[in-house]
Formats: C-alpha cells, structure tokens, sequence
C-alpha cells in the first residue's frame, strides 16, 4: 500500500469538511423536522386533548409527607416519637387577596415576623394548591378561636399533621440532637422532591446525621379538585413509607443517673463500653428543651438560651475542648515505661517545683511543699506534677505526641453524630505551622502534665480511655445500636469498628500503669480515695484538675477568691470493674475546682448505676 | 462575492460592519431573536419588568463581548485556545473543592468580583483546542490525533458530569465532537467507537456515579415515574404546548404560563409558555429562525480558507443546534429532561455569554477569510 500522503491537500481537507458540513445540514434538518411534527401532533392533532385538559386542569399531584422514623434507647424506651399538632396552613391560589387574609388572622392567632418570613419563602417553592402552614403547634384555644371563624377565611385550613416530639424533654438532648423547619440551607443538601411534603428536617445530632434513615419516602396522591381548589376524590395514590427505626446505644436510665448527678454544674460525661465503643451515655450540662426547636423558637426564648453564661446550646460533650489536666498521666506513665525511658522503681525526688536545666523559671507542683521521693506508681497515685515534668523532659514532645496519637488523641473519634471537633495534639509540626515559632523545651513540660496546647473533647478523653481500659483497642465510639428497618421492621446491629490499636510492648508495663490507676481510687494516699466507701467492685482512676487561666510565677492560685467562671475544670477518668472493664467514663465538671472532690463522685454513681442495679 | 457587494453599497451601516468585522446577517438575525426572547421572558416571568430589564442588561453586555471577540485575529484564537482550555480546566477543578453548592450541585466558583460557572469557559475552549490541534494535522484525522482529541474532550465533560451538571456536559462533549466529525472522522471508527461507549456505559454507570446521581438519571429517563419532580413539569408542559393551539392564545394570555403551572418557565421550560401563547404557527416561525442562524454559521464555515475556521465554526454553529434541539425536545417530552436552555431566550446570564462569544468567533473567522485572499 502506497503511503499516505504526508502534506495537507487544502483542496481536499476542504472538500472533506464541506462534505460533512453538508450531511450536518441534512441531519438537522431531519431532526428539527421531527421537532416540529412532534409540535404538530400535540398542538394540532391533540389539541382538543390538552385543551380540555388546560381548561380543567382538574388533576393535581400531592406530595404526602413520611412519619418519621422513632429513636428508641438500648432497652426500648422512647427518645423521640411523632405526635399529632394543629397546623394554621394555606392554599394560596384559593386566596384572593392574600396581604389582607394574612391581616385578618392577625385578630385571631398570633404568628412571628419570622414565621411570616419562613411562609413567604415556602410560598415561593411550593405550588399554588399545596397547603403552606403558616402556624405550628396551635393550642386549643387558638384552633375553638380560629374554627369559629373560618368560613371567612377562603383557602385557610387547620390540620392535624405528625409532628416530632421528644417525650422526655431534655432528657438526653444534646445526644440526639433535634428537628426544626426545613431552611433554604437545608434544602441545597437534600433531594428536593423527597422532601416535597415534608417541614422539618434534622438540625443536628443524631437527628441530622442520621437524616437519610429517619426521613423515609414521600408518598404521592392524584386527586381530582374542584373550579374552587377543593379535593373532591382520590384518583391514585401510593402512600409514603415511614423513615426507619434507631435503636440507641444509650442507656437513658444511666443517662439520666449522669444527668441528676451533675446538680447545677456545668460540664460534660461520657460513658462508653471500652468492649466494643458503644457509648452508654453522653451528657452535656446543662440541657435545654428540644422540643422548643421543632416549631420554630421564639427569639426572646432564643436569645435566653444562647446568651445564657451556662450555655446550654453548647455540646460540651462532642465540640467542648479542655486540657485534660493530670488524667492525661496514665498515658505518659505508659509511654514512659514502653519507650524504656522510665522504671517503675526509679525515683524523682519532688520539692515542689522542677527546673529546666540553665533555666531560671520554676515549673510548679500542685503541693507547694513537695511530694519528696516519688516512683511512678507514687508519681500517679498522688499526681504528681515533678516527676511527670521530669518525665516529660526525658521523653521529649515528639515522643509524647506520637504514643498519645495512639491512644486517639488530636483526631475525631469519628462518632456517628454532628459537631465533633479534633481537640489538639501539639507538636513540633504544628507549632511551626500555626504560630510560626520553634517548640521551646518548657512547652514539653506543661504538655507532661497535660496543660499547655493539648486539648481533647470530653468523648475522645472517654475513648482514650476505654482503649487504655482493654490494653490498646481502641473502637469508634457509636450511638446507634441497630437500624430497624420499615416495612419489614427487621434490625440492622451497626457493627463496632476498631479505630486504631496500640500493641503493647510489655504487658508489665500496663498492669503496672493499671494497678496505679487502681490505687488512686482504693489506694490510702490516692487522689480518689474519697469515693472508695463501700465500693463493691474495683475502679481504675484517675484524676485531673485542668487551669483555665495561668497563675503568674510569683502569684498563688487561690480557690476561694478566684471568680467562679475562672476556677479550675474538674476532671475524673475512670473504667470499672478493674480486672474486667465493663464501662469507661471521663467527666468534666467545668470551674469545679478539684477533680477529686466533684467529678470522681458523678464517675461513681454512674458506675453503681450501670454494674450494680444492671445485674 | 462580497468584493463586489462591498464596491458597489458602500453605506454606513456597512462600512460600520466592516469596521468592526461583523457579520451583518448573522447579527441581525441574533438581535432579531434575543428582542423576541425579551418578549417572550416579559410574559413568562408574570410581567416583571425587573426580569426583562436585567435580561436585556445581559443582552447588551453579551453583545458587547460579541463584537470583542469578532476583533480577535484568528491567528490570537489559535494561540490562547490552550491557555483557555488550561484556565478552564483549572477552575473545573477548583470548583471541586471550593466551589458554591446550588440545588445539590457543585458549578459555581465565587472569585469575589463575579460568580461562575467555569463549565462555560470549557464550551468555547474545548472546540478551540481540538480545531486548533486537528487544523494542524493532515485529515482525515488518523487514529493517534483521534485518541489526543478524545482525551482532550473527555476530560473537561467526566469534571462537569460529575459537578454534576448532565446538560453541560452534554454540550461541551457534543461541542469537541463535532470538531472531530467535520475533521472526517471515519464512519467505521465513529461506528465502533458508538459500540464501545454503549458496552462501557453499564460500567460507568456503575462506578463513576454517585447514587443520587443514578437515582437522577434514572427519573430522567423516565420522567412519568416521578410524578413529583420532573414528571410533573414535562405533564403540564405538554399541556401548555398542546393546548396553544395554531395560533396560540396570545402573547400574555397562556392561562398554564400565568397560573404557574408551569415550573421554570423563565428558564429552561421557556419553551412551554412560547409554545401555549404563540402556538404552532408561532413555533415553526421560531425555529426558522433559528434555522437561519446555525445555517450562515454553518455557510461561513464551508467558506473560510483554513481547515481551523472551517472546523470552529462548523463546530459553533452544530453546538448552538444541540441547544435548540434537546430544549425543544425536553419540553415537548420527546427527551429526558436535562438543564439544557432554550438558547438566547431562557432567563440567564451565563449561556447568553458563551453563545454571542461563540458567534462574535465565527464572524471573526469570516473576516478572516477575507483579508487573507
């Protein structure tokens, strides 16, 4: 075969391009001409049809809105169900004159600027037939006022309709999350048409994370109307499908035993089974309402709530960050004996302070007076500070930072709900990125004693601790036991999924680290000992005492003068039964002072809840 | 032919037209109908004089940006056609990351001063590259400038498939193809390629999308299963159209367009309420009209000297047609319905853009032609 001619033939390039130019030409002209015969058959052929069909317009679709699915507690007991509430809607195209109706009712029920708003922009994003509700949650009163009346009003309709409800209030709040009205924002994130008949939507927690399983599946009705809008029979319909079930692995009598137990403090607790992540409570103090949210807060209430000093919105327990103070020992006792860096006999002798050699700055220690010789079980069980610092300058940060990202420190647990933030492992690294400066060797030291840049959030503390409690398995904490499936209501079990694990060098060194912690709470001088009255089992503790403000090198921190809001956090970490961990806690007790005197006791109740009245 | 046009009229309005390498019919015929759009929009949009306003805003700026690009020499087209297929592809990927969600879909990029879709600069930069590449190569293309195009055009259409934006897609893929089928593809390769894409399309369909998106496909290609979503919208456009009539029932009288029962019927579902009010006689007057457009871009592509003008152009002027024909066909229930507009009437600034860029291109490769001879 000759070869292809290597030059370009403008002759004929040009003649092949007008070649095809051509067939595109007739191609478009085949295809338009099917356009307009398709035209011709609908505005010609069928034109009666669709006439008719265009005069009437008689046929109208309606979304109907699924239930949404119920949330259980791990023994059945309901955290949220649906419960019928009088709605005020409208249908605007059966409104003549909508500014002035919108007037009138004025007279008879009271409705927010912002919930005018909220119709406006549903009015907009609904069709003209579908009833838009104005009101939610009308009281009986306002629905015998409005009834009387509302033969006056032309296209004004009260509805009963499925609306969430938490039965229990409070209760547990900041675990499950809440619903609201579905917003402009929450409408870019969801699939408009699943949501065509639906209100609210889940906000947070749980109930927005677990948003696809709750929502279930809009249903669809044809319905034949009359000139004036009015539904005369339904031609067709496939109805919605519930949202499915959860099943929680909270306990909400344990939850509650947490909550009681806070009184009137701030803080947080978790409580998880170290066995396989299931969180067993998660509590954040103080707790609000959430049924306030479903129908649209008012804003004084709002505002109550937001700018209340407690900060009840806030959830401590996912999004809160604290030094974990001295319950981050345990961890550095550990890495100190893995990394062969310490014994557990070598002794620090504590006078109260320690210093950096060549260096002026006295690093202080809880107890002015010292300690005296410490080893490392005395060093935990008494908590303290000099030897940790002396640890500290021996392990190093880099050292420090990589055992405790082990134990799931600085990165989020990856729990099934929202909110969550990483807490902070510093480093090196880090520093350099976000400040811009080198680490400084006293940095390392306060990192030892778990103050300074290292921060966690009440959940990872709990989790770190629980994979401490079962020798380095650390699992992704949960909250949703089982997925109950609708319609064939069968139970999917979420499986526990390991996170991360830590292999232990020598299993001496945990026990070692381990008979410490259990010392602090049954051991004569432990920091813990106070709750060791009548314990029928053994706990593993550990105590923490996290500064909210730096007490200046010549000053003394005073507990009796220092304002309320800048006293010290209170700390407790715990997992019982000792030999055989069932359940591990961190409680945080915010300006509590000492965690010994305040946090160990919520620990301890919480603990007698779950191992003594479970069996 | 023109030469002795120009000799013998020598009036303002064309020496104007010379002056500024316009192309007087093609641009009449584009003014004539984006003034018929307005119309139309005032009626869709309820009578909101804001609308219109703002749209004919749109119309003078895209005109403006018109007349810009006709004054590009060809020569400067060849050349930036890889800068701009670069920028494009750079801020596809961008939008990736830190682009503006709008109704469940990932397209617009906030640069501060201007909100974009970057998936617009790649329907003008796509045909550029591939008429740029194929313009040097000898056609019919051979099966290596076959694979570099393919690559070149599969990657800007996979990005914005999966913002996802189906109806951009479509026409940026339509767009580099038609560059490859004037270039004299052949119809055995065309024919196996067609065979692979239907065999891969299962696969494609099963690993490169995300579920909702198969879920949104899905309901596109059965329109009536969805009763609440697009389903309702082709049932009450068909109505609208079918209920027009011959002539229509008059400008501002569609009873479906005024009752709102037509949703988009300012954007992509223009169509319907064209179709109620102006009737069949109305339509097949529109789509004359639009006809006469992709014809004389289509006559200056068979008319420039060089193989690039040929292929642009050509290439244009068959995109601007894939527009009119999966819109009309959307509307009219004949297609799935995808975010394709009516072009130069659908309320909206950004297609406007491209498409009056695109043209002010095809008139500057008609000038071309004329200073080269």
């Amino acid at each position: 075969m000759p070869k292809r001619e290597q030059l370009q033939d403008d002759y004929l390039e040009s003649r092949l391009i007008r070649r095809r130019l051509v067939l595109s030409a007739i191609f478009i002209v085949i295809l338009l001409s099917l356009v307009l015969g398709r035209l011709y058959v609908l505005q010609i052929v069928e034109h009666e049809h669709f006439s008719t069909l265009s005069d009437s317009n008689r046929v109208r679709i309606k979304a109907l809105p699924p239930t949404r699915g119920l949330i259980f507690d791990r023994h059945g007991v309901v955290m949220a169900d649906n419960l019928p509430a009088y709605r005020l809607e409208i249908v605007r195209e059966q409104v003549e004159d909508l500014d002035n109706t919108l007037l009138q009712l004025r007279q008879y029920v009271e409705y927010s600027d912002q919930e005018l708003k909220r119709f406006k922009q549903s009015l907009k994003r609904r069709r003209p037939f579908e009833s838009i509700p104005l009101r939610l949650n009308l009281n009986d009163e306002e629905v015998a006022r409005l009834a009387v009346n509302l033969h006056r009003f032309e296209g004004v309709e009260i509805n009963a309709r499925l609306t969430r409800n938490y039965p229990q209030g409070a209760h547990a709040v900041h675990a499950l999350g809440y619903v609201g009205r579905i917003d402009e924002r929450d409408l870019g994130e969801v699939d408009g048409v699943e949501y065509a008949g639906s209100t609210h939507i889940g906000k947070l927690g749980l109930e927005k994370f677990y948003e696809h399983e709750l929502h279930g599946t809009v249903g669809v009705q044809h319905v034949e109307v009359n000139a004036n809008g009015r539904t005369l029979r339904v031609l067709d319909e496939s109805p919605p499908m519930q949202g499915n079930n959860l099943h929680l692995t909270i306990d909400s009598s344990l939850q509650k035993v947490a909550e009681e137990a806070f009184g009137n403090n701030s803080g947080a607790v978790v409580a998880i089974d170290p066995n396989n992540g299931e969180i067993l409570a998660l509590v954040s103090m103080p707790i609000f309402n959430p049924n306030l949210f479903v129908n649209g807060i008012s804003f004084n209430k709002y505002n109550e709530l937001r700018d209340s000093h407690q900060r009840p919105l806030f959830n401590r327990a996912l999004s809160g960050q604290y030094p974990p103070g001295s319950t981050s020992k345990p961890f550095y006792g550990l890495a100190g004996l893995e990394l062969a860096t310490a014994t557990k006999d070598q002794e620090t002798y504590c006078i109260g302070f320690y210093k950096l050699p060549n260096e002026e700055r006295k690093y202080r220690d809880w107890k002015k007076q010292g300690h005296g010789h410490m080893n490392l079980t005395d060093a935990i069980t008494q908590s303290c500070d000099v030897y940790f610092y002396d640890l500290a300058y021996r392990l190093g940060i880099d050292r420090m930072s990589s055992f405790l990202g082990q134990f799931g420190f600085g990165v989020k647990t990856g729990v099934d709900s929202t909110g969550e933030r990483n807490g902070l492992l510093p480093s090196r690294e880090w520093k350099r990125r976000h400040e811009g400066m080198p680490w400084f060797p006293g940095e390392t030291l306060i990192t030892g004693i778990g103050q300074g840049a290292l921060l966690v959030t009440p959940l990872q503390l709990a989790n770190s601790t629980a994979a401490f409690a079962v020798r380095g398995t650390r699992y992704q904490p949960h909250l949703v036991k089982s997925v109950e499936k609708v319609p064939e209501y069968n139970r999917i079990e979420i499986a526990s999924r390991v996170a991360g694990r830590y292999e232990i060098q020598k299993q001496q060194n945990w026990e070692h680290v381990h008979k410490a912690m259990v010392n602090v709470v049954h051991g004569l001088r432990g920091t813990a000992h106070g709750i060791s009255q009548g314990l029928e089992y053994k706990v593993a503790g550990k105590t923490g005492t996290a500064q909210v403000f730096e007490v200046a090198q010549d000053e003394e921190y005073d507990e009796e003068t220092v304002l309320e809001k800048l006293r010290d956090h209170a700390l407790f970490v715990s997992y019982a039964p000792a030999d055989d961990p069932q359940i591990a806690i961190a409680v945080i007790v915010e300006n509590g002072g000492h965690g010994s005197s305040v946090a160990a006791p919520i620990a301890r109740r919480i603990m007698d809840a779950y191992l003594l009245e479970r069996s | 032919m023109n030469q002795t046009l120009d000799s013998d009229s020598t009036s303002i309005t064309r020496r104007v037209m010379d002056a500024l390498r316009l192309d007087p019919v093609l641009l009449s015929l584009l003014i004539i109908l984006a003034l018929f759009g307005s119309m139309v929009l005032y009626s869709a949009s309820g009578s909101d004089q804001a609308v219109v306003i703002r749209q004919m805003t749109r119309i003078v700026v895209a005109l403006l940006l018109l007349v810009a690009a006709a004054n590009i020499p060809l020569r400067m087209i060849r050349k930036i056609s890889i800068w701009l297929y670069l920028a494009g592809l750079a801020m596809l990927i961008a939008v990736m990351f830190y682009g503006e969600v709008g109704k469940g879909a990932q397209r617009w990029l906030n640069l501060g001063f201007i909100r974009f879709q970057p998936s617009e600069i790649l329907k003008l930069a796509v045909p550029m590259i591939v008429a740029t590449y194929l313009s040097n190569r000898v056609l019919p293309v051979g099966l290596k400038e076959l694979v570099v195009s393919s690559v070149l055009v599969a990657i800007p259409v996979i990005l914005i498939a999966r913002q996802p934006d189906l109806g951009t897609a479509i026409l940026v893929g339509s767009a580099g193809f038609f560059v490859l089928f004037l270039a004299g593809v052949r119809w055995r390769v065309m024919i196996s390629l067609g065979v692979l894409l239907s065999l891969m399309a299962p696969l494609l369909w099963k690993f490169a999308l995300h579920d909702y998106q198969r879920n949104r496909i899905a309901t596109l290609l059965d329109p009536e299963s969805d009763p609440l979503g697009s389903g309702y919208h082709i049932i009450q456009s068909k109505i609208a159209i079918g209920s027009g009539g011959v002539y229509g029932k008059g400008w501002l009288n569609g009873t479906q367009s005024q009752l709102d029962f037509i949703p988009e019927r300012s954007t992509d579902f223009i169509f319907s309420v064209f179709g109620e009010e102006f009737g069949f006689f109305g339509s097949i007057v529109l789509i004359l009209i639009y006809v006469a457009i992709i014809f004389r871009g289509l006559y200056i592509a068979a008319h420039s000297t060089e193989n690039f003008g040929r292929l642009l152009a050509g290439a244009f002027s068959l995109t601007f047609f894939v527009y009119l024909f999966v819109n009309t066909g959307m509307v009219a229930g004949m297609l799935p319905v995808v975010g394709v507009p009516l072009p130069l009437i659908s309320y909206g600034g950004t297609s406007m853009v491209t498409l009056m860029m695109g043209f002010g291109l095809i008139m500057s490769i008609r000038s071309a032609k004329r200073f080269l001879v």
